[in-house]
C-alpha cells in the first residue's frame, strides 16, 4: 500500500472536490447488508484502481463509505463495494 | 386478470448467427418457382409465392405443411426458398466480407499473419475474454496488421489491394471481382483462422456470407388483401419476391442457354439489385425500389427500422382499447376532478362486473332498465353492451340487444361478467400528449354530458398544458378494481395539485378567474345585496350572509367579505399581491395600491386577491390551505374560487377590445417626443463613432461599443414610451386589469400595442444583414441610424411602415425557428433520458433502485424529501412558524 502511495504525487484525499472515502469494517459490512438486505453486488461499484481506492488501500471485496456535501441533505452518505478492475 | 409470480432473471447473452444454404432448405416448405402469386380460379399457385405450404392467410385454410389453421390453431406459417442462378452479395454483410478478404490469401485462404503473430493474437483475444472486455477494437487491429503484408506466408502469393465499391461490389487491384469468385474465395478461409476475423465456427462460415439460397418468409408475414372491388393487392415483399423470381429464372435461362458473357452479367447485376433493395430498400447509392404508384417499397429492413418500425411501433408501443378521444372544451361548473364525457362515449366504453349473489339483482336490473323506459328522454341511462358466460373453460359473448334482454336479464347466471356501459361516477385516466411528465395523466370521475367533447374544468389546464384551440385528449377506462384504487389514491387531480417540481401548486385559477377575484376584492368594492347572493349561490354557499351594510337606502356586502366565505377560519396570511408595484419605499401593511393583502381568521381585511392569491403557479391562499387542510379542501377551494369568480365576472361584465389600447393625443404627442429624442441621441452616437470620438468600453471594440449604447438607447425608448402610454392607461382599463392582476398578458404587451414595439433583433443583436453594407435598398449604405437596423418606433395599433413590417418578421421569423428547434432537441434529450430512468423508483426503504434492484441512492434526493410535500425544497418553513407564533396561534 505504501509503495502505491508514494507514486502519487498529489494526496487527492484533501483536495476539495473528493469527500471523504473511508473502509468500513466487516462489522459494519454485514450490519449494512443487513440493513438494506442486499447482496453486496447490488451496491453501487468503485474499481479497486480508482485513484481513491489506491489512496486509501481499498481492495475488492471492501466496502467504502463516501460522506459528500449535499444541496439537499447538507451531508449525505453513499456506499461504494470495491469491485476488481480488468486493467 | 391472473397474478404471475415473475422472477427477475439477466439475459447471459444472445448469439446472433448466419443461416447456412442447407438449413434454409431444410426448413423450406417449398422451392419458390413462379413469380405468380394466384391462377386465374383465384387459387394459389403450387411452387408459387402464395403456395399454402408456406401458410395460409385466411381463416379456415388449413396449412399444407402442419395441416393446421391461422388463427386458433395457430400456424406460425413456413419459410420457402429460392434458388439462385448465381450466388448474390447480402448488403448487410458486405464490411465482413470486405475484411475477410483483406485479411486472408486468395490463393490458400491462409490469414496473412506470421503463425507468431497468430499465437499472439489468440493469447489476446483469451485475455480480452476473461476480463469481459470489448473486443472490438482487437478486431480491428487485426485486420489493420494483416493488411501489411504483401506476401502471403505460406503460398507467397502477392496480395491484392482490396477495394469496396458502394453498395455492393468489390474489386481487387481494381478488377471486378464476381460474387461467384468472393465466394470461392471465402471457402477456403481456414476453420482455425475465424476466431481470429471474429466469426464463431459454431455460428457461421464465411461463404454463408454471399447468398446461393434465398428463404422467402411465410406468407403470414406477407399476407395479401383483397379490395372491395375483388381485386387482389399484395404485400410489398410479395411484389420485390416476384422480381426477384423473375430475374432469377431470366438469369439461368440465358446462362444455360450459353448466352454472351455481357447479358449474363448485366442480369446478374439485376438480380443483385432486386435482393439488395429487398434487405434494405434505402441503401445508399442505388436508388429505391418503386411501387408502380410511384412509393417507395417497404421492405425487410424498412419494417423495422425508426419511429414506424417494429420496435419503437409495436414493441415499445401498444395500441388498447376502452379508449376514447376526441376534442376537449371548458366547463367551469365542473369540478377540478371530474370529466364530462359525451353520451356517445359513455355508450361504446365499457366496466366488466362480474356477477355475484350480492349484485345479481342490480345486474338485472342494468340489462333491462335501459330498454323498459320509453320516451326519449334525455337522461343517459347506463345499459349493458355484452354478457360474457363462462360455461367449463368456454367464454360465449353475448350481445345485449332490445330483442333479448328480457332473456338474458332473466337467465343471468352467477359467474358471468356482464360489460357495463360507463355510469356517473367512474374513474377513467385522462391524458394529453405529449405525456412530459406524470400530471400529464391524471384520473378523473365521470360525468356524463351531451354533445360531442370531453369537458374539463380550465383550472386543470396547466399541467395538461391544454388550451382549447382545437386540442383533442384521450380518456382511458379503468377495469380492474385494484387499478380503480390505486388510481383514485394515487392519479385523482386533487393528489396532484402540488408539483412534484417545485412543491407548490399548479393547478390553481387561471384567466378569467384571476381576473375575477381581482374585479371582486379591488378597492372597497360594494356589492347590492341581490348581486351578492346570486354570486354566492353559484358557490353553493350555506350559512349567515356576510356583514350588510346600508347606504342611501339601499344594501351592499363588500366584495372582500364574499370572497372571504370561501376562507376557512383558520387561516392567517399577509404577502403581497401581484398587483404590488415594487415602490422604492414599501410602506405595507399600509398599500395605497391595495396591493398588501392580510388575511386574518379567514377574512379578508385588505388587499387585492389576483394571481398571488389564487393563481396557478404561485397561489399562496391556495398553498396555505392545502398545507393546513388537506388536498380534498384544496380542491374545493379551487372549485368554488371558479364558480364564485366566474359568477362574479359575469355580473361584472368584462370585455376587452381595440379601444383598450387607445390613449389621448398628447400622451402620442409625448411618444414621440421621446423617441425623436432617442433617434437624436443615436444619430449623435453614429456621429460620434464617425468621427472617431467614441470612447470604446473595456473590453470592447468601438463597433461594439457603438452597438451596445445604441441597443441600450432604442431599449430606454421603448421603455419610456411604454410608460408614457401606461400613465394613460389605467385599473378602469379591461386589458390592464389582464395584465396586473395576472390573468394574461403583461404590461410590456400593452406598451408594445400602443408605445412603441422597439428594436427588433437576430441572434441578439440588430439587424444587419440583407444587402451589400445596409439591411434594405430603401436606406442609404452604411447607414447605422436606428430606422435602418431595425427600430420599430410605431406601435401595433397605429401599425408598421414597411420597412419596419419587414424587420419585425425577421425577428419574428427567428422566435419561430427557436422555437421548432428547441422543441425538437428537448424532445429527444427527453426520451435519451426517460429510456434511462423508467424503471427507476423508490423502494420502502428509502432507497432509490432500479428494476434489477441496484441501488442508485441511499435516500431519495439525498435527504428523503418528497419534493411535492416540501415547502420551496425544505421540510420546514421556519418563516411560516414565526408568524404563526407571532400572530398568537
Amino acid at each position: 500500500m505504501v509503495k502505491e502511495k508514494i507514486r502519487i504525487q498529489f494526496n487527492i484525499m484533501s483536495h476539495d472536490l473528493v469527500p471523504l472515502h473511508e473502509i468500513i469494517s466487516e462489522k459494519e459490512k454485514t450490519e449494512l447488508l443487513k440493513k438494506y438486505n442486499i447482496e453486496p453486488n447490488r451496491l453501487p461499484k468503485i474499481l479497486s484502481t480508482d485513484p481513491v481506492s489506491i489512496s486509501i488501500g481499498a481492495k475488492p471485496g471492501q466496502i467504502v463509505k463516501i460522506i459528500r456535501n449535499s444541496h439537499t441533505a447538507k451531508e449525505a452518505i453513499a456506499y461504494r463495494f470495491v469491485v476488481e478492475s480488468s486493467i | 386478470m391472473e397474478r404471475t409470480n415473475s422472477i427477475t432473471k439477466k439475459i447471459g447473452s444472445i448469439y446472433f448467427s448466419l443461416l447456412s444454404p442447407k438449413e434454409i432448405r431444410k426448413v423450406s416448405g417449398t422451392k419458390v418457382i413462379t413469380a405468380d402469386t394466384y391462377d386465374d380460379d383465384g387459387f394459389p399457385i403450387t411452387m408459387g409465392l402464395m403456395d399454402p405450404r408456406m401458410g395460409v392467410v385466411e381463416p379456415g385454410l388449413r396449412c399444407k405443411t402442419c395441416g393446421q389453421r391461422v388463427g386458433k390453431d395457430k400456424c406460425p406459417g413456413h419459410f420457402g426458398h429460392i434458388d439462385l442462378a448465381m450466388p448474390v452479395i447480402h448488403v448487410g454483410h458486405i464490411r465482413t466480407i470486405r475484411d475477410c478478404l483483406r485479411s486472408t490469401c486468395r490463393e490458400c485462404g491462409h490469414l496473412l499473419l506470421s503463425s507468431k503473430q497468430k499465437d499472439e493474437y489468440f493469447q489476446e483475444l483469451k485475455k480480452y475474454e476473461q476480463e469481459g472486455k470489448n473486443k472490438a477494437p482487437l478486431f480491428k487491429q487485426i485486420i489493420t496488421e494483416a493488411r501489411k503484408a504483401d506476401k502471403c506466408i505460406s503460398c507467397g502469393r502477392e496480395v491484392g489491394k482490396i477495394e469496396l465499391d458502394k453498395p455492393t461490389s468489390l474489386r481487387e487491384n481494381g478488377k471486378k471481382l464476381t460474387p461467384s469468385e468472393v465466394r470461392e474465395w471465402l471457402e477456403k478461409i481456414r476453420d482455425e483462422d475465424l476466431p481470429l476475423l471474429d466469426i464463431n465456427i459454431k455460428s457461421a462460415r464465411p461463404e454463408w456470407l454471399i447468398l446461393t439460397v434465398l428463404p422467402v418468409p411465410p406468407v403470414t408475414v406477407r399476407p395479401s388483401v383483397t379490395l372491395q372491388s375483388g381485386e387482389r393487392s399484395e404485400d410489398d415483399l410479395t411484389h420485390k419476391l416476384v422480381d426477384v423470381i423473375r430475374i432469377n429464372q431470366r438469369l439461368q435461362e440465358n446462362r444455360d442457354a450459353g448466352a454472351p458473357q455481357l447479358i449474363v452479367e448485366d442480369l446478374w447485376e439485376l438480380l443483385q439489385y432486386h435482393i439488395t433493395t429487398y434487405l434494405d430498400n434505402q441503401t445508399s447509392g442505388i436508388p429505391p425500389a418503386r411501387h408502380r404508384s410511384g412509393r417507395p417499397l417497404k421492405t425487410l429492413a424498412q419494417r423495422l427500422k425508426g419511429k414506424e418500425g417494429r420496435f419503437r411501433s409495436n414493441l415499445s408501443g401498444k395500441r388498447v382499447n376502452f379508449s376514447a378521444r376526441t376534442v376537449i372544451s371548458p366547463d367551469p361548473n365542473l369540478s377540478i376532478n371530474e370529466i364530462g364525457v359525451p353520451i356517445r362515449i359513455a355508450k361504446e366504453l365499457t366496466v366488466p362486473v362480474r356477477v355475484t349473489v350480492h349484485n345479481i339483482d342490480w345486474c338485472k336490473k342494468i340489462i333491462i332498465q335501459k330498454f323498459s323506459v320509453n320516451g326519449d328522454s334525455n337522461e343517459y341511462i347506463p345499459g349493458v353492451n355484452y354478457v360474457v358466460k363462462d360455461t367449463e373453460g368456454m367464454k360465449r359473448r353475448i350481445k345485449v340487444t332490445e330483442k333479448n334482454a328480457e332473456n338474458i336479464a332473466e337467465n343471468l347466471e352467477i359467474g358471468s361478467i356482464i360489460e357495463r356501459q360507463l355510469m356517473e361516477g367512474d374513474i377513467t385516466l385522462f391524458n394529453r400528449q405529449p405525456s412530459l411528465h406524470r400530471m400529464s395523466m391524471m384520473a378523473h370521475r365521470v360525468k356524463v354530458v351531451p354533445h360531442k367533447t370531453f369537458r374539463f374544468n380550465l383550472c386543470v389546464c396547466p399541467p395538461y398544458n391544454a388550451d382549447f384551440d382545437g386540442d383533442e385528449m384521450n380518456l382511458h377506462l379503468i377495469q380492474g378494481e385494484e387499478a380503480k384504487a390505486e388510481a383514485e389514491i394515487l392519479m385523482k387531480v386533487q393528489e396532484n395539485i402540488l408539483s412534484p417540481r417545485f412543491g407548490g401548486a399548479i393547478i390553481g385559477g387561471i384567466h378569467d378567474i384571476i381576473s375575477g377575484g381581482f374585479l371582486l376584492t379591488n378597492k372597497d368594492r360594494k356589492i347590492p345585496i341581490e348581486d351578492a347572493s346570486h354570486i354566492l349561490a353559484a358557490t353553493g354557499f350555506e350559512g349567515k350572509l356576510p356583514k350588510v351594510f346600508t347606504e342611501n337606502g339601499k344594501r351592499y356586502v363588500t366584495g372582500k367579505d364574499i370572497f372571504s366565505t370561501l376562507l376557512p377560519d383558520d387561516l392567517y396570511l399577509e404577502f403581497k399581491a401581484k398587483t404590488c408595484l415594487n415602490c422604492e419605499k414599501c410602506t405595507a401593511p399600509d398599500c395605497p395600491y391595495n396591493a398588501y393583502v392580510i388575511i386574518k381568521k379567514g377574512i379578508l381585511m385588505q388587499g387585492t386577491i389576483d394571481e398571488n392569491s389564487i393563481g396557478a403557479f404561485n397561489g399562496r391562499i391556495l398553498d396555505r390551505i392545502i398545507r393546513d387542510h388537506g388536498m380534498g379542501a384544496g380542491r374545493e377551494f379551487i372549485d368554488k374560487v371558479t364558480r364564485l369568480a366566474i359568477a362574479a365576472i359575469t355580473l361584472f361584465g368584462f370585455t376587452t377590445s381595440i379601444e383598450d389600447e387607445d390613449i389621448p393625443d398628447e400622451a402620442k404627442r409625448q411618444i414621440e417626443e421621446r423617441l425623436n429624442k432617442a433617434m437624436k441621441k443615436i444619430d449623435s452616437l453614429v456621429k460620434a463613432y464617425e468621427n472617431d470620438e467614441l470612447e470604446s468600453l473595456p473590453g470592447r471594440s468601438i463597433e461594439e461599443t457603438l452597438e451596445m449604447e445604441i441597443m441600450r438607447e432604442t431599449g430606454k425608448a421603448r421603455d419610456s414610451a411604454g410608460e408614457i402610454a401606461g400613465k394613460h392607461l389605467g385599473l378602469e382599463n379591461s386589458a390592464v386589469i389582464m395584465a396586473k392582476s395576472g390573468a394574461r398578458g403583461s404590461m410590456l404587451n400593452l406598451s408594445q400595442m400602443s408605445g412603441c414595439v422597439g428594436q427588433q433583433a437576430v441572434r441578439g443583436e440588430r439587424i444587419h444583414r440583407g444587402y451589400q453594407y445596409r439591411t434594405l435598398p430603401h436606406f442609404k449604405k452604411n447607414d447605422l441610424g436606428a430606422s435602418a437596423k431595425g427600430f420599430v418606433a410605431s406601435c401595433y395599433k397605429k401599425g408598421l411602415t414597411p420597412t419596419e413590417y419587414f424587420f419585425h418578421s425577421m425577428g419574428g421569423r427567428e422566435g419561430l425557428v427557436d422555437t421548432a428547434v428547441r422543441t425538437s432537441r428537448s424532445g429527444y434529450m427527453q426520451r435519451r433520458l426517460i429510456n434511462a430512468l423508467e424503471d427507476v423508483k423508490v423502494e420502502s426503504d428509502g432507497t432509490v433502485r432500479h428494476a434489477g434492484g441496484q441501488i442508485i441512492q441511499f435516500e431519495y434526493g439525498e435527504d428523503g424529501v418528497d419534493p411535492s410535500r416540501s415547502i420551496a425544497g425544505k421540510s420546514v418553513d421556519v418563516d411560516r412558524i414565526i408568524a404563526d407564533i407571532r400572530e398568537g396561534v
